[in-house]
């Protein structure tokens, strides 16, 4: 089966990372993504020829990422998560869904170790971030990509700058390499043409394309993006969604997306969280969440205006304002 | 900006930022003179009353600057004020050189004055100025002025015109040679 | 009562807030300290800070710097004139500028232009997430953006603070001596005898370090700390300025108590 073989070799991948020929072969395979037309229609994610996969197999496959009845909260009282239990398979693209505030973001932080859970675990390839140490959490990071909202591109910098940055504060690679990698990198995102811009003269779609270059400067194992639909046109939103969906499976990734945006999500994801008031309301495949009939789901995904989340913020009746 | 030219302007920067600190040090301040200054000798010069005399005050002779007061402290077993005078050392004094203290200008700092005197033997590291003759008191010169007037005017004149203020702190504010 | 027990309350509340920040600001500093070893080995970053401190405020510092001694030359002679002791004007000129305004104006306007635009900088990288983005580069933001512009500011200061004082005896002989007419000669002879290079010009540096610390240190906390709101970083902007004075001013004040005993022996 497909998925088996991928993550095989993405294991193998994974033995020699450190060494840069690996990653000369893996970015050669990003320069095969802008040969390759984009999907133009809303076809399932291209993980299995046959269909979606039904959500007992999520589970089943080897788990990169899970969070266990993880609570957190800035302060007592106001709890953004409590008891979120959520798994991402080795090599699948996980959607987290819910509206604003609920605590997606939080998820992604809890991940980086920029925060640390106050109940529960949150482990990473079987590690706990909570107990990582400055060495381990230092190559822990190493391993991660993040794409923040709205692209977080040094400003003082040009964009071949931006995106050598990973590598020129965590390898040893000599300028020629250097030059190379990003030239491939910002090719396989379709912007090699503007390494000499500074992100003040791109537009917000192209910033935003530059940033997912920077994520995967080198070659992470996980991928996050924190909204990385937010203010985009409808073409560029769509270029952004299918790289993602490119990028993870040529690099053998493992991504986490943060989302409200419904249309463009169904089209590339594996898998679907929904998170409401620091829970797990619901979860599965596209397929299922398309059929679904819970009210949060068939809200969220209709956009109705009401429903499990209210329309109107608690107020007096109508009665005692208007009498 | 270009890499090459921020490394400029910030080299430049710096050059005339301790150029400037040289400047102050050499041309302002006294830098490259301290050195001839630092060397020489220290004496001791005993006052009566040393007014106004402040530390690095300088010490003068017919003008000229010649030393620095070191320090001044009072002794406590003759209670008089005793002023350590670093002299520079190319300059030799006799040893019964008299050391007063003069004011420059009216309102002026005070300093101290050497008068040079005839001995042919020097005055050495750690000696003492014999002759000494104190800053002058406003008060006792004004009490010694309303005195002699006092003693001038006509014995039978009105006693209210003679001043109360011939008081026993008449004596003289010039005390003659100091052993 | 209870609107008394309210004030009160605030007041204390405040009060602890600030002694907090106080500490987080100490802590941050013994960050920075550790964290710098990034500056010295990579010593571009220091560079370049330094051209957006030091250089970009050359213009204004010797402009004022100019002003100053030219102000103080005019000012001055109104009062030496009284009593003859025009030729006293360089030392009057020098003195003033070596000792107190150099360093402590040349700080001012320091803290004015170049630590609201770190402040301002590190503020707005922390609103955009590039402060973020960095940590989970697992690179320390603190090493890579914080320290180099402190350093910076502590290279710079002290410079501009002589340049100051160069720029303002020399309007001050402009004035003095050209304009004036006093005698050249004793215009820089009497300064130079009067100016003692350790006791005046070296505590004017002391001064001017000791400045160039409190303000690059204030200037890059705010920053770290702004609210990462665009008020927040505007709030953190003034704060920058206003604080730095009253802090120079304050440390001027200890500073000068410690170095000039004037006339006590």
């Amino acid at each position: 089966m497909r998925p088996k073989l991928k993550s095989c070799s993405y294991c193998a991948v994974q033995r020699n990372r450190s060494k840069p020929d690996t990653i000369l072969r893996m970015t050669v395979a990003d320069a095969s993504i802008s040969s390759a037309a984009p999907a133009a229609s809303a076809t399932s994610t291209g993980v299995d020829a046959a269909g979606a996969l039904p959500a007992k197999a999520c589970a089943a496959a080897e788990a990169l990422v899970e969070l266990k009845n993880v609570s957190f909260g800035y302060t007592k009282d106001r709890q953004i998560l409590s008891g979120v239990n959520l798994i991402v398979p080795r090599g699948k693209l996980v959607a987290v869904m819910g509206g604003s505030g609920c605590g997606k973001t939080t998820v992604l932080r809890l991940l980086c170790g920029q925060i640390r859970a106050g109940g529960g675990e949150v482990l990473v390839g079987g590690r706990s971030v909570a107990a990582m140490k400055r060495d381990e959490m230092y190559a822990h990071r190493r391993r991660l990509g993040m794409l923040f909202q709205f692209g977080a591109l040094f400003t003082d910098m040009t964009v071949f700058d931006n995106v050598a940055f990973p590598m020129r504060e965590h390898t040893e690679l000599p300028d020629e390499v250097i030059r190379d990698l990003v030239l491939m990198k910002l090719n396989a995102v379709g912007l090699r043409g503007t390494a000499h811009l500074k992100p003040s003269e791109l537009s917000g779609g192209m910033a935003r394309r530059v940033a997912l270059a920077r994520t995967i400067a080198l070659d992470p194992q996980i991928a996050l993006y924190d909204e990385p639909f937010a203010g985009l046109d409808p073409i560029s939103l769509s270029v952004v969604g299918q790289l993602i969906r490119r990028l993870n499976d040529a690099l053998g990734m493992t991504s986490i997306l943060v989302t409200h945006d419904v249309a463009e999500s169904l089209k590339i994801v594996d898998y679907i969280y929904f998170i409401s008031e620091g829970k797990v309301v619901a979860q599965g495949d596209v397929a299922t969440i398309k059929a679904s009939t819970d009210p949060f789901v068939r809200q969220f995904v209709d956009g109705q205006p009401d429903g499990p989340v209210h329309f109107h913020y608690p107020a007096k009746s109508l009665a005692e304002d208007f009498s | 900006m270009n890499r090459k030219i921020i490394d400029l302007w910030v080299g430049i920067f710096v050059a005339i930022g301790l150029a400037a600190l040289v400047f102050l040090a050499l041309k302002v301040g006294n830098l490259l003179t301290t050195s001839e200054e630092r060397t020489g000798y220290q004496v001791e010069a005993r006052f009566d009353n040393i007014g106004n005399l402040k530390p690095r005050a300088p010490v003068k002779s017919a003008g000229v600057v010649v030393g620095r007061v070191e320090s001044i402290r009072l002794d406590d077993k003759t209670y008089e004020g005793v002023a350590r005078l670093h002299i520079y050392s190319h300059y030799q004094f006799p040893r019964d050189t008299i050391a007063a203290i003069f004011t420059s200008g009216l309102l002026g700092e005070q300093f101290v004055g050497l008068e040079a005197g005839g001995d042919t033997v020097m005055l050495k590291d750690e000696e003492r100025i014999r002759k000494t003759q104190s800053a002058v008191q406003l008060e006792k010169l004004i009490s010694q002025f309303m005195f002699s007037k006092a003693q001038d005017a006509p014995p039978a004149g009105a006693p209210a015109s003679s001043p109360p203020v011939a008081t026993p702190a008449a004596p003289a504010a010039v005390p003659g040679a100091k052993p | 009562m209870k609107p008394v027990l309210r004030i009160l309350s605030r007041l204390g509340n405040a009060t602890v807030g600030g002694v907090e920040r106080l500490g987080f600001a100490a802590r941050f500093f013994a960050a920075i300290l550790r964290q710098s070893g990034t500056s010295v080995v990579r010593p571009g970053l220091v560079v370049k800070e330094i051209y957006q401190a030091g250089v970009l405020s050359l213009i204004i510092v010797l402009m004022s710097g100019m002003f100053i001694g030219m102000v103080l030359a005019l000012q001055g002679y109104e009062t030496l004139v009284r009593f003859g002791a025009t030729e006293s004007m360089g030392v009057l000129v020098a003195l003033s500028l070596v000792r107190e305004l150099g360093p402590v104006v040349a700080a001012l306007l320091f803290a004015s232009r170049a630590g609201s635009a770190m402040t301002a900088e590190i503020g707005l990288m922390k609103t955009t997430e590039q402060l973020s983005a960095m940590e989970v580069m697992a690179v320390d933001p603190i090493a890579r953006v914080v320290a180099p512009r402190f350093w910076a500011g502590v290279i710079s200061l002290p410079l501009l603070a002589a340049l100051f004082s160069t720029l303002g005896i020399y309007g001050g002989y402009l004035v003095g001596v050209r304009l004036i007419g006093i005698d050249g000669g004793a215009f820089w002879g009497q300064m130079q005898a009067a100016v003692d290079w350790r006791y005046d010009v070296m505590n004017g540096v002391i001064k001017s370090a000791v400045f160039a610390f409190a303000v690059s240190l204030i200037a890059v906390f705010e920053g770290y700390d702004a609210k990462p709101t665009a008020e927040g970083v505007s709030a953190a902007t003034t704060r920058t300025v206003v604080t730095s004075a009253l802090v120079i001013l304050a440390l001027d004040f200890v500073l000068t108590v410690f170095m000039f005993r004037g006339g006590v022996h």
